[in-house]
């Protein structure tokens, strides 16, 4: 068999499977919404930062950007909440072309840069001066679309197009020039590859991705301020999860939620008071002793990760 | 008809400064199809620089740089790599973390090579990767990583290929070898440009040789000629050898 089919087969048909059908059967309904959040997020930054390298600390001004974008549409225009979440998707991919600029930085100087625009898209939203559009500060009602039932199958649905994209960068010629531009930008060109409209792609990509989980969440909270939807944690988390698992991989960031979310929440129910220091070491562990991620437990012994 | 009007580049009056250092100063030659061009100078006489123009990884600053008939200077370089150049590094850029099969898999998918394709099977075979075609490419030596960079720029099936330093690091039997495979790939019609400081290799291969010095040419024709050139051995070896 193919080993797209494989992955897809394999992968994402159980994923998708096993989160349609465990509502039905847990009762912590927005615990299991967050978990399909953050699977999507951290696909979104593994896209970006597996496949380019560029590691987005603002990723959450595109998550924000969507939130706004699906408030927005149902406070003035009384859209559709389906069709409400692809305007968000759509405000998050014009955020990402008004920064594609930013993706002449490399390294840490575009983690900076991007960290300082979604705090720069935080203070635009949330600038009482524009009380009429926003709600400014004051945070956002959409009482008229509440339903998580709804949002929550949206958000599996955006999942497992994120996880196909994901998939289809792992076994094409495309996801295979991403990589070589991470690699070597001046060999990518000579290799025939148009490296800025590759890293242009994979951004809006991403962009696009995390704008579609931020109109699904305003749709399932219906209540939010912009501190909630442009905190910096959604950021933090989506890319701790992906590289816990290990990035350019599709089970990496998979398993990075999995593991790393279950066990945040796990603490967080049992054993409160230890929660901070436990999640600090498990994170100082990784990053001393695996570097490259959970995966590379397999790699380093020459297994192939899908 | 006269070689320079069958040329399928010609450089004219090239010029490229940094700051006010000009790399090159009204540099020009051209090269023939088949044809195996040496340049040759001395340290920092703008023989690199001249190859990151014609590649496209410089904008040139003044003159000209003709490709098949169209103009080329401040082409971006993949656009170069879809019209027919390509070119290898002097510290080879292979894309590490993929393998090596990956790495010319890009090429192959992207280069834009006009007519059928090389096969990945033959490349490997004839430049010796096949062993490692699994591997990631930062498992490599050296020389195998220079192997690859070659592999991954005729991949694309280029009409002009340029060598940067691709000898240099070679032991004397890998030297004979790939100097057979570069004679073999000129008599396939591409053009072929050398940077080389392996004078004896620069001997065996070459049909002809442009001496830079300072950013221009100071001599042109062949190396045996061209060692017995006062210029030539008063830029290598200082004034008082010239007389």
């Amino acid at each position: 068999m193919h080993s797209a089919s494989k992955h897809l087969l394999f992968i994402l048909a159980p994923l998708v499977v096993v989160f349609a059908l465990l509502p039905g059967a847990y009762q912590n309904h927005l615990l299991l919404f967050n978990f399909v959040i953050f699977l999507i997020l951290a696909q979104g930054v593994n896209i970006i930062y597996g496949f380019t390298g560029y590691l987005p600390f603002g990723y959450v001004g595109f998550f924000g950007a969507g939130a706004y974008g699906f408030a927005i549409m149902v406070m003035h225009l009384q859209t559709p909440a389906p069709l409400a979440v692809l305007v968000g998707g759509a405000v998050a991919v014009a955020l990402g072309l008004l920064l594609t600029p930013l993706l002449r930085l490399s390294g840490a100087y575009f983690a900076i840069a991007n960290l300082a625009a979604s705090l720069a898209v935080l203070h635009f939203v949330a600038n009482p001066a524009l009380e009429g559009i926003t709600k400014g500060p004051y945070g956002v009602s959409l009482t008229g679309t509440f339903n998580p039932t709804h949002a929550y199958y949206a958000a599996v649905v955006v999942m497992a197009l994120t996880v196909g994209a994901v998939i289809y960068l792992k076994n094409s010629p495309f996801g295979l020039a991403l990589q070589a531009v991470r690699e070597d930008a001046v060999s990518a060109s000579m290799a025939g590859v148009n490296i800025i409209k590759m890293r242009v792609i994979a951004w809006l990509a991403s962009a696009l991705v995390a704008g579609l989980a931020g109109g699904i969440y305003a749709w399932y909270v219906s209540v939010f301020y912009p501190d909630n939807v442009f905190s910096g944690e959604f950021s933090i988390f989506a890319i701790v999860f992906a590289l816990f698992g290990g990035v350019a991989t599709v089970t990496g960031p998979i398993v990075g939620v999995l593991i790393l979310y279950g066990i945040y929440n796990l603490i967080g129910f049992t054993t409160p008071q230890y929660f901070q220091l436990i999640y600090g070491l498990l994170i100082m562990g990784l990053v001393l002793f695996l570097p490259a991620g959970l995966v590379s437990l397999a790699t380093r012994r020459g297994w192939h990760v899908p | 008809m006269s070689p320079e009007q069958n040329s399928i580049l010609k450089v004219s009056k090239l010029v490229k400064r940094f700051g006010g250092f000009h790399a090159l100063d009204g540099l020009s030659f051209h090269v023939v199809p088949g044809e195996i061009l040496g340049l040759v100078g001395p340290n920092g006489s703008g023989k690199t620089t001249a190859i990151n123009v014609i590649s496209g990884l410089y904008a040139p600053d003044g003159g000209e740089v003709v490709f098949d008939g169209a103009s080329s200077g401040g082409v971006a370089s993949h656009r170069l790599v879809h019209r027919g150049i390509n070119r290898t590094f002097q510290v080879p850029k292979p894309f590490l973390s993929l393998t090596v099969r990956e790495n010319i898999q890009v090429a192959l998918a992207y280069g834009g090579a006009t007519g059928t394709p090389p096969s990945i099977a033959e490349l490997l075979e004839k430049y010796r990767l096949k062993e490692v075609a699994d591997r990631p490419a930062a498992d490599l030596n050296s020389a195998q990583q220079k192997m690859l960079d070659l592999t991954r720029a005729l991949a694309t099936r280029p009409r002009l290929l340029l060598l940067d330093e691709l000898a240099a690091g070679l032991n004397p039997a890998e030297l004979d070898w790939i100097a057979g495979r570069i004679k073999a790939l000129a008599a396939t019609g591409m053009a072929i440009i050398v940077v080389e400081h392996l004078m004896g290799f620069i001997e065996q291969i070459t049909d002809r040789v442009i001496v830079l010095n300072a950013g221009k040419e100071i001599f042109e024709g062949t190396l045996a000629t061209a060692v017995r050139e006062p210029q030539v051995i008063e830029v290598f070896l200082g004034g008082e050898h010239a007389h």
